[in-house]
């Protein structure tokens, strides 16, 4: 699939609940589901600081796709951050580039990804652009 | 205070109508901010429409009204802290500003390379970094106070710590986090036994202890206008007079002179030395409106329920398994900084948020006590007199509810 169509997926599946509590209830289930990083991914060059929460970020290219890997402190951090990577995990540098990220309003959680919520969400997001950015100048 | 008379303060703060996500708003991050009266935003709009001009300039009508409202909230200020003099109130933008001006201009007057000032472990960072930025400008040492495990300051290391290079304490009179509140008065005798001066951070105070600067003998004591119920933007430094006579001038600019030639420029008296440019005399005015307000309810009427409230909230959530209050002071003001269980602060105040309740979550600016307390920060309640049992029963609904959710 695009990463169009992962978000507009993800964006189906959030718009069945109405309710705050249910829509958080997924995300809690979307964190406690996602498969902890390995230990020695955890370094402090993987490591993005929030002041509120911590996320650490882990990127490898495989056959010409970008995989990332990620875990935070905090469920919900989590259950975004298993989101953005199952939006933007095994695609090109160039389209994870040339992707603008529009579920993450859609589904109503833009409130965790303002710059002054500071949970290493923006951070992140910024991060696996960056990677796909050096990867892609790897490549050339 | 009995229902009926919280139910008439509540009817005097607009905002605590207001629905959240459809839900009634309770505030408990009233630490961070208290939310304003009618009267003061009315002080506001009123000023604005009926009495604005720049003041100590004028010559004309509006400007001396001005600027009699501006001297008469400083007056007020002064009697609120129970200063000896009008002049040792200077108006600046808050306790942050307040801190900035001391370290700034005592620094300039009293310290050198060698010497040191000392803080405690509980302060938030605008207690910490204007002293780490006057230690570096001149190569001069920060000694902190360190705390026991229920969150009270060390005495006998303080008293240890005091020695010929330190220049000055600067403590906060109540802990933002832990609600501790230290024994100031006790602190500020010890060190003028070595001719200390101390400087007390009431930012957290003010709203909730009766203060006496003069039963004190604090030599600095500051606070801001917006954590008081004023607006924001203003605050107080209160400086005994010798030692704002004895520090220079903090910034430059008009109001803070007595005569400018290119050649030499000569300085205002107390407290307009310190207020450069075109003071806040709408915040100014506001503020001593607060205040008004405050102590037509009392102090001490409000220290007694805020009380309550605190023991009630922390009876009510010990009863939640996993409960761990952070900060357990004998002495204790009305916040309760908690943690459930291994459930991260921030999920905690995220799902509170969406039950409608205002709660703050992470460092509350006071990283390294968090460090030092060794957890990911905490989720932090704080009252106001106009809270109620009610909502805290309402909380600890929705404490139970996310708790489970969670686990």
């Amino acid at each position: 699939m695009t990463i169009n169509e992962l978000q507009d997926e993800i964006i189906e599946e959030f718009s069945q609940f109405d309710d705050w509590m249910d829509k958080y209830s997924l995300l809690i289930e979307l964190g406690n589901s996602l498969s902890t990083l390995n230990e020695k991914f955890k370094t402090p060059q993987n490591i993005i600081e929030g002041c509120q929460s911590r996320v650490w970020l882990n990127a490898e290219m495989n056959d010409g796709m970008l995989i990332f890997e990620g875990e935070s402190d905090a469920v919900l951090v989590k259950g975004i951050v298993s989101l953005l990577i199952k939006v933007l995990s095994n695609h090109t540098p160039d389209e994870i580039l040339n992707t603008e990220l529009y579920f993450v309003d859609k589904i109503g959680l833009k409130e965790h990804l303002s710059p002054t919520r500071s949970n290493g969400l923006v951070s992140m997001i910024k991060q696996m652009k960056m990677y796909a950015l050096a990867f892609k100048a790897k490549q050339q | 205070m009995n229902t009926d008379q919280i139910k008439k303060i509540r009817a005097d703060f607009p905002i605590l109508t207001e629905k959240v996500y459809n839900k009634d708003l309770i505030y408990f991050d009233n630490a961070a901010t208290t939310q304003k009266p009618r009267c003061v935003v009315e002080k506001i709009e009123q000023s604005y429409y009926h009495s604005n001009a720049n003041i100590h300039r004028g010559t004309h009508y509006l400007s001396i009204i001005a600027t009699e409202a501006h001297e008469a909230a400083r007056s007020a200020v002064a009697a609120f802290l129970n200063a000896g003099k009008r002049e040792e109130i200077v108006f600046t933008r808050g306790t942050t500003e307040a801190i900035n001006l001391v370290a700034t201009s005592f620094g300039e007057a009293f310290c050198q390379a060698g010497d040191e000032i000392i803080i405690s472990v509980l302060e938030h960072h605008s207690n910490i970094v204007p002293w780490q930025m006057l230690c570096e400008r001149k190569k001069m040492k920060l000694r902190i106070i360190p705390m026991n495990d229920k969150g009270e300051l060390n005495l006998s290391v303080y008293a240890a710590l005091l020695n010929e290079k330190t220049r000055l304490v600067s403590v906060a009179h109540v802990s933002n986090v832990l609600g501790t509140v230290n024994p100031v008065a006790e602190m500020i005798q010890i060190a003028h036994e070595r001719n200390i001066p101390v400087l007390i951070d009431g930012a957290q105070a003010v709203p909730h202890i009766l203060v006496d600067v003069q039963a004190l003998d604090a030599d600095f004591y500051v606070f801001s206008g917006h954590k008081i119920y004023g607006p924001t933007g203003i605050g107080a430094l209160y400086g005994k007079e010798k030692w704002l006579n004895a520090i220079p001038p903090y910034q430059g600019g008009g109001e803070m002179i007595q005569s400018v030639t290119f050649e030499k420029t000569t300085y205002n008296e107390l407290p307009f030395k310190f207020e450069a440019g075109t003071p806040d005399y709408i915040g100014s005015t506001a503020l001593a409106e607060a205040l008004h307000y405050v102590q037509e309810i009392g102090i001490k009427n409000i220290a007694d329920y805020e009380h309550e409230l605190l023991l009630y909230a922390t009876q009510r959530m010990n009863e939640i398994e996993g409960m761990r209050i952070i900060g357990t002071a004998d002495h204790k003001s009305s916040v309760i900084s908690f943690l459930v269980g291994r459930i991260h602060p921030y999920d905690l105040g995220m799902l509170l948020d969406k039950l409608g309740i205002a709660t703050r979550t992470g460092f509350h600016c006071a990283q390294p006590l968090i460090d030092e307390l060794g957890i990911p920060g905490t989720v932090r309640i704080s009252f106001a007199f106009y809270n109620t049992k009610d909502e805290i029963d309402t909380f600890i609904n929705a404490l139970k509810r996310v708790v489970t959710m969670l686990s």
